[in-house]
């Protein structure tokens, strides 16, 4: 708006001519940055895309060439997944044990990550600092005695083993992310509240809890997202009752070589559940944390 | 050196705005002239932030013209404007030096080293930054941070106004006026136009020879401090300014008489006629609670009303009043005792106020009181 | 802030601790134990001492799977930590593009990893996958079945395009927590973009880096189920990395003692880097000297 008339108003003077080149910058600079992004966009999709298009095409499409769209339109794999119990249990199954975990790693994470941020005590740095580095257990380390463990206490093939080994990694992680949130908040809020009365419990689930609940929602994204995600324990722990999807998934090898169509399919709908959490908590992220001590 | 003039600005944050509750701005003039201390005076969310904002260039008007030295300079950005600004949180650069911090500004435009040299340490000493140039300014104290945020205003000798967003907001009170004082200092030193917002009263009077008081958008009242504690131009103003506020009764005109509910209340001619002649329904009188006559015995001309609550503050007590539907307070001095029960008030007609819309009157006052 | 002492918090620590410690300790005793062991069947068992961790450090192959996986794990660091910060900067910051652009960025972090190896397998197959096809049409042979230097080029690609989005996201969050003031405080210092950067930016990222930083360095060092889907290790053992070569030796052959030795050799090189690292940006930050121009 009104750029011709500040070139009326301004000289020819060189200072009029910077500053008429400063004010060129943003908007060229506004669209460099688009195009970048674009495509990085284009990067992250494509692989998903060819994803997708494989999803919908008949296996005799996949094999027979490369077509960049699906010309044979076809939601076989898709009603063989939701058909097959062996298929959708699948993902009852990860949703389950992701669920258990999520609820488990934040119930115990919310008071250990309140001691942390709040009171001093014998051995509390060990402590934490023993936390973080179960956070880099390899999992492939603990798979053996794992496969033991719960199958000596009986809970092999059951959904509670993924959760539990899961937390291996899960509620340091929790603690650390919540302990962040936590010491931003001042402890006068604390005090305040235990002059009015309020016991403890009381406390920390009114008052407390729904003053980090940005916190906690960033936690709960980081926590779906490692136990979704995570492979070798979730299978190694699994038979036949409790089997994540992705492991399902590697037995597509057939006798007459490996379902593409079935496989892609599979794969498409284990990359739904992730979008609709980062939809969820999109804002918290947005609003901007620091993780960890400063 | 600038003189900066918004010639009928108006801003909306909206895309289209329509009503005029869309605007932040509403339509306004208004002239800074050069080397004047100003402050920006009103209540959270009257648009004061916005407009120095866009006196800045962070923000572009929405219609209107900002000009500088009657150049229009709308579209210039920020850093092509000379103009420096020090905004409600201290903004320090974390990773430097309090010298570096004091540097930078001139380091961006390439000043030669010497020169940067030269300004740093003079305005580091003005500040009483010296002892901390070697320092790293995160580990300084808040009003520490806040006179870094300023000096990077004041070493650029090409800066020909600074503009303070409530800059006193985060540091102690017993600090407060402090660097109040120290920026009236630097005001008479540098002679560099100087406009402050805030929203305490005391704030702007202190710091400022002229003060603009905000409302809704606009400037409703442009004057010294006695200007607007004497005669404020829109009951906003009276409101706003003192403490307590000013008295508004809402008055009619009714059998040739002024009316206060059903109270008759004596007023100059002048005061009448004008009254009379106003074009609207929405009349007021407004009188400062100190100008108020309160009389325990009924006097002369004098209108009476309930006492309602005392609130004795030592030197002076604060009377609440009724009046009919109307609240009121006056001032009483300590050498008078406060009335109980019943009062009896005149308003001495060189201090009350004709409001028609809530716009002041000017009115013709009769010869002799 | 300061802390109250107060030794009753351990209460509120006790169910987590419990459960970190059936879940960490009991198996990693198990581990322990059988490292210093000689397991021929339930019964029969011999001490060996020191023996296999002197075996498995002094394996070839072992060696040179260490060697593989910090060339993988700095090779991803190195793409991955300027990618992620420039992406950040590149992302909207309000509006439905915001969420957008946060959704499809974050995606890939929410696939299950050995998913994430086939959508990479399917999309690099020179008959059927876009990508492999197309360097095919191309003139290049791709194929990573038979040459390391695709096969490499390929699992790095494929980490970059997983985990970028982790340390953009970590780095947005971290703009985002930048209040407005600075960006207009700098625009007014006639500040350039590097200056913004260098000076507003990178210091407020310091911290979500140094996580990011270590997060990626301890799973790429982790990494299994992506390059086993996509490659399988090979060709040869050329993308084999240390948590296959675990896998394979404890369940495949069930070499009990030396891969438990070989867990805690593991576990303890990533202990050592991350502490190292760590260690190294806390002083850095303490003792930077004065940070000027």
């Amino acid at each position: 708006m009104g750029e011709s008339e500040m070139t009326d108003s301004t000289s020819n003077s060189p200072a009029a001519d910077a500053r008429r080149r400063r004010q060129a910058r943003p908007v060229t600079r506004q669209w460099r940055k688009r195009a970048l992004m674009a495509t990085y966009i284009v990067f992250v999709l494509l692989p998903v895309y060819w994803l997708l298009n494989m999803s919908f095409q008949s296996n005799t499409e996949i094999l027979g060439g490369l077509t960049l769209w699906p010309e044979d339109f076809t939601l076989e794999h898709y009603a063989k997944i939701f058909t097959d119990a062996n298929w959708y249990m699948g993902y009852v199954n990860s949703i389950t044990y992701v669920a258990m975990n999520m609820a488990i790693s934040i119930v115990v994470a919310l008071p250990a990550a309140y001691a942390f941020s709040r009171y001093q005590f014998i051995g509390d740095k060990h402590l934490f600092f023993w936390l973080l580095t179960n956070l880099m257990a390899p999992p492939a380390v603990f798979l053996l005695p794992y496969f033991q463990l719960y199958y000596t206490v009986g809970l092999f093939d059951t959904h509670v083993a993924v959760a539990l080994a899961h937390c291996l990694f899960n509620i340091p992680l929790a603690v650390w992310i919540l302990e962040g949130f936590m010491s931003g908040v001042p402890k006068e809020i604390d005090e305040t509240a235990f002059i009015d009365g309020y016991s403890f419990p009381r406390f920390f689930v009114r008052i407390f809890v729904p003053m980090i609940s940005s916190g906690i929602g960033v936690t709960l994204f980081f926590l779906f997202m490692f136990s979704w995600v995570e492979l070798l324990l979730a299978s190694t722990l699994t038979a036949t009752n409790a089997q994540p999807i992705a492991s399902v998934m590697t037995q597509t090898k057939g006798a007459s070589g490996i379902d593409w169509g079935t496989l892609a399919a599979a794969g498409a709908l284990t990359i739904l559940p992730g979008i609709v959490v980062v939809y969820f908590v999109r804002n918290h992220i947005a609003k901007g944390f620091a993780l960890g001590r400063t | 050196m600038a003189e900066i003039a918004l010639k009928s600005l108006a801003h909306s944050y909206l895309d289209a705005p329509g009503s005029p509750q869309d605007y932040a701005i509403r339509e306004m003039d208004h002239v800074w002239h050069q080397g004047g201390a100003y402050a920006l005076l009103g209540p959270s969310g009257c648009g004061k932030s916005t407009l120095l904002n866009i006196i800045s260039g962070l923000l572009e008007p929405t219609r209107g013209d900002v000009l500088f030295d009657g150049e229009r300079v709308n579209a210039l950005p920020p850093e092509a404007r000379n103009i420096a600004q020090v905004f409600q949180f201290p903004v320090i650069y974390d990773t430097m030096t309090v010298y570096d911090n004091l540097a930078f500004p001139l380091r961006n435009v390439k000043t030669p080293a010497a020169r940067v040299h030269e300004r740093v340490m003079e305005v580091a000493e003005v500040l009483e930054l010296t002892p901390q140039l070697k320092r790293k300014a995160k580990n300084l104290t808040a009003d520490e941070k806040q006179k870094v945020s300023m000096g990077r205003g004041l070493v650029r000798d090409d800066v020909s106004a600074i503009l303070f967003d409530e800059p006193l907001t985060v540091i102690d009170p017993q600090l407060k006026w402090k660097l109040r004082r120290k920026l009236k200092e630097i005001h008479q030193r540098f002679e560099i136009t100087m406009v402050y917002v805030t929203h305490d009263q005391l704030e702007a009077s202190t710091f400022a020879d002229k003060i603009a008081v905000m409302y809704e958008g606009q400037v409703v009242q442009f004057g010294t401090p006695r200007e607007l504690f004497e005669t404020p131009n829109h009951t906003f103003v009276g409101y706003f300014i003192g403490s307590p506020g000013m008295n508004f009764l809402e008055i009619t005109l009714r059998d040739d008489r002024v009316r206060v509910g059903d109270s008759a209340l004596e007023v100059e001619e002048g005061m009448r006629r004008a009254i009379e002649a106003a074009p609207s329904a929405n009349v007021k009188l407004g009188i400062r609670p100190e100008f108020i006559e309160v009389h325990e015995a009924p006097v002369a001309g004098g209108i009476e009303a309930s006492v309602e609550h005392i609130q004795d503050l030592g030197t002076y007590a604060i009377v609440d009043l009724r009046l009919g539907d109307t609240s009121l307070k006056a001032r009483v001095e300590e050498d008078q005792s406060p009335p109980t029960g019943r009062a009896y008030l005149r308003f001495p007609a060189a201090r009350l106020g004709l409001y028609v819309d809530e716009y002041r009157v000017e009115i013709d006052h009769d010869e002799s009181p | 802030m300061t802390k109250v002492r107060n030794n009753h918090a351990w209460w509120l620590i006790l169910p987590m601790l419990l459960l970190v410690a059936f879940s960490a300790i009991i198996p990693l005793m198990t581990v322990v134990n059988y490292s210093v062991q000689d397991v021929f069947d339930a019964n029969t068992r011999f001490f060996t001492g020191t023996e296999w961790f002197r075996e498995m450090l002094n394996d070839p192959a072992l060696q040179a799977a260490v060697l593989r996986q910090f060339a993988f794990s700095l090779t991803v660091l190195a793409i991955e930590v300027p990618l992620g910060i420039g992406i950040a900067l590149l992302m909207p910051k309000k509006g439905w593009q915001a969420s957008a652009v946060l959704i499809l960025v974050t995606m890939p972090l929410l696939i299950p990893w050995n998913v994430v190896g086939s959508i990479w397998q399917i999309f690099t197959r020179g008959d059927i996958g876009l990508m492999g096809w197309s360097l095919r049409e191309l003139g290049y042979g791709y194929n990573i079945t038979a040459s390391p230097v695709d096969a490499w080029a390929t699992i790095i690609l494929m980490d970059v395009w997983h985990w970028t989005p982790l340390i953009a996201l970590l780095c947005y969050s971290g703009l985002r927590s930048i209040p407005d003031a600075y960006y207009q405080a700098a625009r007014i210092d006639r500040a350039s973009q590097w200056s913004v950067f260098r000076y507003i930016q990178l210091p407020k990222l310091t911290n979500v880096l140094v996580i990011g930083v270590l997060l990626r360095f301890m799973h790429s060092f982790m990494i299994y189920a992506e390059p086993f889907v996509l490659t399988g290790g090979g060709p040869g053992s050329s993308t084999t990395f240390l948590s296959q070569s675990l896998t394979t030796m404890a369940i495949g052959q069930q070499d009990l003692g030396p891969s438990a030795a070989f867990s805690l050799i593991y576990f303890l090189i990533i202990l050592l880097v991350s502490w190292v690292f760590y260690t190294a940006i806390m002083n850095m930050q303490k003792d930077k000297p004065d940070g000027g121009v």
